[in-house]
């Protein structure tokens, strides 16, 4: 079975965001980008199934829908360990586009098992790795926090409301993972960061698809007000700010 | 002139940072207190391949450039300099000595292991009458035809007890003076070798500090670097590179206490404001951030040199004086900008700050450096 891990190339999360003049676009400038965490956990775990897995899992490879500038971070990835990469050459627009690019990768080189992050750091739309069951008609399992093999067998963990599920689950499917589907992401090794200039990094160019959404603008969320200590005897005060300053009662 | 890191670069620096900032930060005060060494962190370090680093990967190195080595010293010594110790002797000293002018079969025999982390490697050059004047070795290494006989005491060596392969520098022919100086691997276990207790230091507290005695060790002559008399001139060699390490151990020193000086002073208020809006703080972290930018500069240039294979030992002593220099100055201030809390454990600029002082101390003093840099001023 071949491992098809998507990564989302995305802003470092202590990056200050800014916008251009007319508040329509992201400043890329000076920004330091990364794997998507959630995505490199999603890394993480394939390579460790892989490992495990005696020969069951024989190649895991990921994809980036990005142009020439997300080289490094999907670099990086190999250097972690993935086998090879394919890069969809393509603004990444929204999650239906990215998820209409991810599935004909999966269509042209057939994976069984598909890995998303639950979410990408930048926009946090939560919304890929279901779009991509959708277009490849594979089923698939949101919220993962634990995926083992045995033999032919997979098996995930979930967490839902008030306790864990565990569910053994037939290839093809996309495994929508969470925080706990690894401990920590891996860090790569010098062998590994050599290797990587060495591994193949396909681009391919994009499928024609409509684009279904234009960003309007952008706004940055109002800044925090300074915090207003009040003494525990005071509740008059208290009720007299909640209800007249911050108006919330 | 091109500032501008390679990829490989970035990623062996994001690397370093991400094993500091995430393991080495949890025990590090714990280690500090107790003076545990940190074979784990070790271990993982030698798995990340930071142990062997610059060499070649054909003897089981990481083959990577110096520049990147600054760049990975300086990550881990933010965090923690009694593991980035370990890293810059077995890199920089025992690896680059046996790699630069060991014969073949030395490279396999030692090289290889230590590349890969396996074992660990001590440089054995101070005396307790012979630190920074290394022409005055009392070890002696008599000729016996086919083998040494080592007798004699080094003292704060680096990797001691954890590490299993020496380069012994010793007195071959006293007649001599420092061309009858051998510099000989010797591997721990030899009969004859005995540790003295774990010195109680003032920082880097769980790096792993003895003095070595040898009584009648034997060891054979197949296991001396270069020809016979070419010791001195072996360690002067070896230590120019070496100073590249703690330079950069000093930089991550300096930059690790600034970067908490800095979070520190925009969270810290006092008279109604954060620090960081009272100009006495705001002007110190702009004097300690140029010191910083100044050391690394020197650093890297020093690397770059080396990596150029052009001279680089004026570059170098120039770079491990400053940042030594810098670092307790920056590390002073960062203390100072915490105020009550920097002289706790808990917030770490006072253990940053004990380390600092090591840096001016070890692989050559300040003092050593400013002869070295002064020679080449004048001349002489």
């Amino acid at each position: 079975m071949k491992i098809l891990v998507c990564i989302s190339n995305v802003p470092d999360t202590t990056t200050k965001i800014k916008f251009n003049n007319e508040k329509t676009e992201f400043d890329k400038t000076g920004v330091q980008w990364i794997i998507n965490p959630w995505d490199e956990l999603a890394l993480t775990r394939a390579l460790e199934l892989k490992e495990t897995s005696n020969g069951v899992i024989t190649a895991v490879t990921v994809a980036t829908v990005g142009l020439i500038d997300s080289e490094p971070t999907i670099r990086k990835a190999l250097a972690i360990g993935a086998d090879n990469a394919v890069r969809v050459n393509a603004n990444p627009k929204d999650a239906y586009y990215v998820a209409g690019q991810i599935a004909e990768v999966v269509k042209k080189d057939g994976y069984e098992i598909v890995i998303c992050g639950i979410e990408s750091s930048d926009y946090n739309g939560s919304a890929v790795g279901g779009m991509l069951s959708e277009f490849l008609e594979y089923s698939s399992v949101s919220s993962v926090s634990g995926m083992n093999i045995d033999g032919g067998n997979i098996v995930v963990n979930r967490e839902i409301d008030g306790g864990k599920e565990t569910l053994a689950v037939k290839a093809p499917f996309v495994a929508v993972v969470q925080k706990g589907i690894a401990i920590n992401p891996r860090i790569p090794n010098m062998r590994g960061i050599m290797m990587a200039k060495t591994k193949s990094l396909a681009v391919v160019e994009p499928a024609a698809m409509d684009e279904l959404t234009s960003y309007e603008t952008y706004e940055l969320p109002a800044a925090k007000a300074a915090c207003k200590m009040i003494s525990a005897e005071n509740v008059k005060e208290l009720i007299d700010l909640l209800h007249n300053e911050a108006k919330v009662i | 002139m091109n500032f501008e890191f390679t990829e490989e670069q970035i990623m062996i620096q994001q690397a370093a940072r991400d094993y500091a900032q995430r393991e080495l930060i949890k025990d590090v005060i714990e280690r500090d207190a107790t003076g545990r060494f940190p074979s784990d962190h070790i271990k993982n370090l030698a798995d990340l391949g930071f142990l062997g680093m610059l060499v070649d990967p054909k003897y089981d190195g990481g083959g990577m450039d110096t520049v990147s080595y600054v760049l990975a010293m300086e990550e881990i010594s933010k965090v923690d300099s009694s593991c980035a110790v370990v890293m810059s002797v077995n890199n920089s000293l025992v690896c680059y000595g046996i790699e630069k002018y060991g014969n073949e079969e030395q490279k396999e025999k030692f090289l290889k292991p230590l590349a890969r982390g396996e074992k660990i490697g001590a440089f054995l050059l101070s005396e307790p009458e012979a630190g920074s004047d290394a022409t005055s070795q009392r070890t002696r290494a008599v000729d016996m035809g086919d083998h040494y006989i080592i007798n004699g005491t080094k003292n704060w060596i680096t990797n001691a007890n954890c590490g299993s392969t020496y380069i012994v520098i010793a007195q071959t022919d006293p007649a001599k003076g420092h061309k009858g100086i051998n510099a000989i691997i010797v591997e721990k276990n030899t009969p004859g070798i005995t540790l003295g207790p774990h010195e109680d230091k003032m920082g880097m507290r769980s790096s792993d500090t003895h003095s070595v005695m040898f009584n009648d060790v034997k060891v054979p002559k197949e296991n001396r670097i270069g020809d016979d008399g070419f010791g001195f001139s072996f360690a002067m060699k070896t230590l120019e590179g070496g100073r590249i390490g703690i330079a950069s151990q000093a930089l991550g020193i300096a930059s690790g206490a600034f970067e908490r000086a800095v979070q520190y002073s925009k969270e810290r208020k006092a008279f109604g404001k954060e620090l960081m809006y009272h100009q006495s703080v705001a002007f110190k972290l702009a004097e300690m951030a140029v010191k910083i930018e100044n050391a690394r500069n020197l650093c890297l240039k020093a690397a770059w040199l080396k990596d150029q294979h052009q001279p680089y030992g004026i570059a170098s002593a120039m770079a491990k004086q400053y940042a030594a220099d810098i670092a307790m100055e920056v590390t002073t201030e960062a203390v100072q900008i915490h105020g009550g809390y920097g002289y706790v454990k808990e917030y770490h600029v006072e253990r940053l700050m004990r380390e600092a002082k090591l840096t001016q101390i070890y692989e050559g003093t300040s003092e050593i450096q400013k002869i070295v840099i002064s020679r080449a001023v004048l001349g002489k």
